[in-house]
Formats: C-alpha cells, sequence, structure tokens
C-alpha cells in the first residue's frame, strides 16, 4: 500500500474496502440493531419463548471482525450470537423463525436463540456455553491445515470467557500447533455482572496473549475501522501460515445480560455514556465524511433494514411449527442400511 | 392439617427457603461461605441468594469467575480444610466443565487418603426443562452424579424439605450434591421457621393409597399427585412417594410401598435410559418385593433426545400429568 501521508490519514477501512462493501457493512449493522429491536419487541408481546441476549451496541466489532472473510472461512459464536450471525450473512427470515420455534428456522425450533448456526456460510454456531466455542474453532483451523483449504476461523467469545480453562487451553493448542484461528474477544466490560476488574486478574484481555506467544491487540470495539484493521491484519497472518492471534475489541453491551437482568451492577450514567458511543453513528459518519453515502443514503439503509425484518417476522410467523411425533430425530445421523 | 392448627402457616417459596437456610447457616458458622457465578450483588441467576451479600459481604458472598472447574475446585480444597463452602452452579448443566473436581477430587479423596479426610462440601444445581432455554441448559443430570459412590445426591421438591436438607447437607461430613428444579423456585409452600433438618437417605410417602406405587422424584412429584387425585376419581388408588434422595437410596420406604400395592411405576425428568427409574425399578426387582409384582415395572422418564426449544417439543420430552395418568391405569388394568 502507498505510504504518502495523505493516505495515512484516511482511516484504514476507507482504504482497504470499495463503497459497495463498506455500504454493505453499515447496512449489515443496521440488520443487526433492527433485528434485535424486533425480537425483544416479539419477546414483549409474548411470541418468543426463553431468553435472549441482544447485542446492541456490539454491532461493529460483529461486522467488521468478519469483513474479509469468505463463506470458506468459519466462525465460532456464543450465547451474544445475532450479529455473528448477520455479519456471515445469514438469513434473517431464518433466524427469526428460529426464535419463533418453527420448522422453517436454522435449528429447525429446537435450538432457538442460543444455538443459531448457518454451516454452509462457515457459521459454526452460537453456544450456550461460555467458552463452549473456542476449542471448536481450533479444531476448525487444524481440519483448515490438515485439508489445505485455506480457511480461516474467528472465534468470538466474551471477556468473561477468558477466565474459563477452554480459553487457556485453546490458545496455548492453537499456538504450538500454529494453526490459522484469530481470537476475537468482545470485551464489553461485563460477563453477566460481574467485571472484568473483579474477574479477570489482567487489565487487558488481549495481555494474555503474550503467555501463549501470539501477536495480542486491544482496539475501540465501536470502531468499525479500528476492528478491521486489527483483525484483517490478524486474519491475514493465519492465512500466511504464522499461526493464531488475539483480538481484543472494547465494547458495551445497552441492554441488560439476558431478559431477567436488572442493571443492579452498573450505573445509569455509564449506559448513557456508552449510548453515546454508538457504532452506527459513528460508521454512517464514516460513510458520509468519505462521500460513501449521503445522509439521505444512510437513512435509504436503515429504512430497508426496517423493510427487511418485517418480511422476515413475517415469513416466521406464517412458518409450521415442527412436529411433536419427531421431536427425537437427528439425535444420530440416518445412517443407509448396509447392503 | 388438623383443626387445632392456629393461623394460616407461613408460606415460602422454595427459592426463598433455599435462602432461609443458608442465612441461618451463615449467622450460625462463620466457616459457611457462599461461592458461584452472580451470586452476589444480582442475585443468582434465579435469585436464590437475593441480597445475602447485603448482608455477609462479599467475603462470604462470593462472585467467582466464570471459571466453573477452578471454582469448584476451590471449594473442594475449602471444605478439606476448614471451611464450608456451599457452591452455585449457575445452571447444573454447566457442572459438566467441573466434573473433574466433583468427581475425581471430591467424591474420592476421603476413600483415597484411607479416611484421613472429608470433604464437607455443598453444592447446589439449578436443573431441568420449562424455561425455553434449550438443550445447555435443561438438562436434568442427577443420574450422573447419583453414579458416583462418595457423593451423596438430593432432590428436594417441597420448600420445606429443600431447606431442611440443606441444613443437612451442611452438617453432613461428606459432600452432598442439591438438584433444584428450576420451576421449583417459585412454589410456595409451608415452611417452618428456624433450624431443622431433613434426613438425607429417606422417601416420603405424600399420599397414601392401595393400588399402585409411584416413586417420583423433584417436580414430578407434584405431577403424580395430580396424577393421583385424577385417578382416583376413576376409581385407582395410587401411592405416591418422593424418593428425595437419589444416593444413597430408600429402598425400604420404596420396597415396603410395592410389596403393599404389587405395582410401581417410576417418573423422572432425567433421560429414561440409565437413569434414577432404572435403579429403582432393578432395586426392586432384585428384592422380595419382585414376588409381590403383579404387573410389569413401568418407567416413565425423559425421551432420548436433548431437550428442544420449541414449547410444545419441549414438553413433549418430559412425563406429563396425562402421561402418567395413562401409564398408572394400564398398569392397573393389565394392559401391559
Ligand atoms: C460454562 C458457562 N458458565 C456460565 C454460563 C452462564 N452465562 C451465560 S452468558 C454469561 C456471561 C458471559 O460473559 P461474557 O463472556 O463476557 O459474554 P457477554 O455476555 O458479556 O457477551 C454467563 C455467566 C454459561 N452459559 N456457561
Ligand atoms: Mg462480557
Amino acid at each position: 500500500m502507498p505510504d504518502t501521508q495523505l493516505e495515512q490519514n484516511i482511516p484504514y477501512a476507507i482504504r482497504a474496502y470499495s463503497p459497495e462493501q463498506l455500504t454493505d457493512a453499515l447496512r449489515k449493522m443496521f440488520l443487526i440493531r433492527k433485528f434485535e429491536e424486533g425480537a425483544e419487541d416479539s419477546y414483549t408481546r409474548g411470541l418468543i419463548h426463553g431468553t435472549m441476549h441482544l447485542s446492541i451496541g456490539q454491532e461493529a466489532s460483529a461486522v467488521g471482525s468478519c469483513m474479509s472473510l469468505t463463506d470458506e472461512d468459519k466462525i465460532t459464536s456464543t450465547h451474544r450470537g445475532h450479529g455473528h450471525c448477520v455479519a456471515k450473512n445469514a438469513d434473517l427470515g431464518k433466524m427469526f423463525a428460529e426464535f419463533f420455534g418453527k420448522e422453517t428456522g436454522y435449528c429447525k425450533g429446537r435450538g432457538g436463540s442460543m444455538h443459531i448456526a448457518d454451516p454452509a456460510k462457515g457459521n459454526l454456531g452460537a453456544n450456550g456455553i461460555v467458552g463452549g466455542g473456542l476449542p471448536i474453532a481450533v479444531g476448525a483451523a487444524l481440519s483448515a491445515k490438515r485439508l489445505g483449504t485455506g480457511a480461516v476461523t474467528i472465534c468470538f467469545f466474551g471477556d468473561g470467557a477468558n477466565n474459563e480453562g477452554a480459553f487457556h487451553e485453546s490458545l496455548n493448542i492453537a499456538s504450538v500447533w500454529k494453526l490459522p484461528v484469530v481470537f476475537v474477544c468482545e470485551n464489553n466490560k461485563y460477563g453477566m455482572s460481574t467485571s472484568t476488574e473483579r474477574s479477570t486478574a489482567v487489565r487487558n484481555i488481549a495481555d494474555r496473549a503474550v503467555a501463549y506467544s501470539m501477536p495480542g491487540r486491544t482496539v475501540d470495539g465501536n470502531d468499525f475501522s479500528a476492528v478491521t484493521e486489527a483483525v484483517d491484519a490478524a486474519v491475514a497472518r493465519a492465512r500466511r501460515g504464522e499461526g493464531p492471534s488475539l483480538i481484543e475489541n472494547l465494547t458495551y453491551r445497552w441492554r441488560g445480560h439476558s431478559k431477567s437482568d436488572r442493571n443492579r451492577y452498573r450505573t445509569k450514567e455509564e449506559i448513557s455514556d456508552w449510548m453515546g458511543r454508538d457504532p452506527i453513528v459513528s460508521m454512517s459518519r464514516l460513510l458520509v465524511d468519505h462521500g460513501i453515502l449521503t445522509n439521505d443514503g444512510v437513512a435509504a439503509l436503515e429504512t430497508e433494514a426496517e423493510q427487511v425484518i418485517k418480511d422476515a417476522i413475517e415469513f416466521a410467523a406464517a412458518s409450521p411449527y415442527p412436529k411433536v411425533e419427531e421431536v427425537t430425530r437427528d439425535v444420530y445421523t440416518v445412517q443407509e442400511a448396509a447392503e | 392439617m388438623n383443626a387445632h392448627t392456629p393461623t394460616a402457616l407461613r408460606e415460602l417459596s422454595y427459592a426463598e427457603a433455599i435462602r432461609e437456610a443458608m442465612d441461618l447457616a451463615m449467622a450460625a458458622d462463620d466457616r459457611v461461605i457462599l461461592m458461584g457465578e452472580d451470586i452476589g450483588v444480582y442475585g443468582g441467576a434465579f435469585q436464590v441468594t437475593g441480597d445475602l451479600v447485603h448482608k455477609y459481604g462479599t467475603d462470604r458472598v462470593m462472585d467467582t469467575p466464570i471459571s466453573e472447574l477452578g471454582g469448584a475446585g476451590v471449594a473442594v480444597g475449602a471444605a478439606l480444610t476448614g471451611l464450608r463452602p456451599i457452591f452455585e452452579f449457575q445452571f447444573s448443566d454447566f457442572a459438566a466443565l467441573a466434573m473433574e473436581q466433583i468427581v475425581n477430587q471430591a467424591a474420592k479423596v476421603r476413600y483415597m487418603l484411607g479416611g484421613a479426610v472429608s470433604v464437607p462440601l455443598v453444592m447446589r444445581f439449578p436443573s431441568g426443562s420449562g424455561t425455553g432455554a434449550a438443550a445447555q441448559h435443561s438438562q436434568s443430570l442427577e443420574a450422573w452424579l447419583g453414579h458416583v459412590p462418595g457423593l451423596k445426591v438430593v432432590q428436594p421438591s417441597t420448600p420445606e424439605d429443600v431447606k431442611g436438607m440443606l441444613l443437612a447437607a451442611l452438617e453432613d461430613p461428606d459432600p452432598v450434591m442439591i438438584f433444584e428444579h428450576k420451576i421449583l423456585y417459585k412454589m410456595k409452600g409451608h415452611v417452618p421457621e428456624g433450624y431443622y433438618t431433613t434426613p438425607i437417605g429417606k422417601a416420603a410417602i405424600r399420599r397414601a393409597g392401595k393400588d399402585v406405587s409411584i416413586v417420583a422424584t423433584s417436580i414430578m412429584v407434584h405431577k403424580a399427585l395430580a396424577a393421583a387425585e385424577q385417578l382416583a376419581g376413576e376409581g385407582i388408588d395410587a401411592e405416591v412417594i418422593d424418593l428425595r434422595t437419589v444416593r444413597p437410596m430408600d429402598h425400604e420406604t420404596v420396597l415396603a410401598s410395592v410389596r403393599k400395592t404389587g405395582r410401581l411405576v417410576c417418573v423422572y425428568e432425567g433421560v429414561k435410559t440409565l437413569g434414577v427409574g432404572a435403579e429403582i425399578s432393578a432395586m426392586v426387582a432384585e428384592s422380595d418385593a419382585f414376588d409381590f409384582l403383579d404387573a410389569p415395572i413401568v418407567r416413565l422418564g425423559g425421551a432420548e433426545c436433548p431437550v428442544p426449544y420449541n414449547p410444545e417439543l419441549e414438553k413433549a420430552v418430559v412425563p406429563q400429568t396425562p402421561d402418567i395418568v395413562e401409564a398408572v391405569k394400564n398398569v392397573v388394568k393389565g394392559r401391559i
């Protein structure tokens, strides 16, 4: 990349991606926001059962991290995974159908919000177990290396997960075997009610990288361009066969941990302060400032996202429920009878 | 309830009863500490610890990092060396991450050391389905732990029992695992004031009857009682036994009932195969009570699949009251 003074002043994302790609990134950020607002509304109206974990406020981390991935590349996601699904090109109708427990949902109504996966697009799935995706991501990277597919795996996890044994074991294995995996920690300051200060012995989770001999970087996770710059470099390093990296995206969830959170462990001021750092607002400003979109163009993306969500909810609502008689289907693979 | 009862009996929810037991124990004994994820200011995922952190402080109501293996193991080590920890798993499913310390360490260290030490540890496991939380948050894993000598495993079904059994567990020198069905947390019932214990290893006859013995665990006790009421209307007099303890199991109460009724239906939420009901059935089949059986033993357990998300499917994978009614009718009418 030419190294002129001028170019250096232009944010990475603007230099690295085409206007179409950047517009699509903002579209996805709106889709995530509207999807989750729609899910929340459906929950309030009693259309959704169980609980859900919303990532409103964290959209730049999900979309920015996946910018340089193709459908061949894999991700593992978390209980707070709707954004990762959308970033990996999920079908919003199938996501809503899963929420509604329908046969047309991603998991045919068996999984719900916490288990949405889209293997065809490289999304190996959300996870109900904190830290559950970490070793699986390393396994996917092992497959890619052994099978020579060239694919990279991004492993999303929260700050809380960094205190599970699975985190430490996974980073170590990935490092000693030089596997093509990028560990992306979405540090939103809390694991449920427990702040990183009260749970984690290091100041920055990226500091853990030193212990596993891999690069570690902490970035502003609400800054789309900063996320993209850090993760793209880590993905490129993984593709070159140089092994794993750990990226920490500092961000914040606006909503409670789940539907039953009473927000007793944080202040209203803290929440409103972070709401003033809306990643969608700053991404919109970035694209307008660089002449990629007009304000009307941004507004049109938002309206378009609202329509997509409306259609998705309609599709989900009209879809059939699974048949109770088929409840034990898919516990095992049905094998062809041997001749 | 008899006519002399002066006023309405005090009622607490199951969660409040647990909290009252912990509160009593902590007030009486400084060695008692609580450990778990989000049990402090959050009050616990199911609001069981509630505001205890405000009363006892963060030195005794300790939010652990999300580190089940480490947290459970720290509780084992603390129990070995003078503290009386009560460790809460946020969901019983996450005990899978801590199995090493529970199964290889807590359960075995006393035996391996020839009786030189003991592990007075209490662990609490919110379990079961019915909340729409799907496969990794809805399991009933009591049979896993019931399989391990060295552990005691209880499943209290009422607010009164959960308080008494938690206090009994704290008095017990060995590790006691308490499985609490999440749907029971809000259930209200009479809870005596003050300190009392409910024995571990003793089943309770919740309804006496002569035609069939229904042995149930945890939330299934309530479904079995509802079924028994319906069956009474059809002339079938069912005895309902609340097993209460999975290990050590109360053989005598079950056997005496089967000798009386000649019929046995086991009802439990855990997966049917190799579950608690398999042990009850085998225990009866191996005993003299076998000669009293007038019909094959029936087990109603969880379906052979993970717990699904969709609410209708979720209901379908665990025994429901109509399933119990139907199974009992078949047994009594000799239809199997
Ligand atoms: C092994 C395990 N322990 C505990 C939980 C309960 N739980 C679900 S999410 C969560 C907090 C996770 O925090 P973090 O990793 O920071 O992710 P965030 O929710 O902030 O996105 C907890 C404690 C779980 N699902 N799995
Ligand atoms: Mg977090």
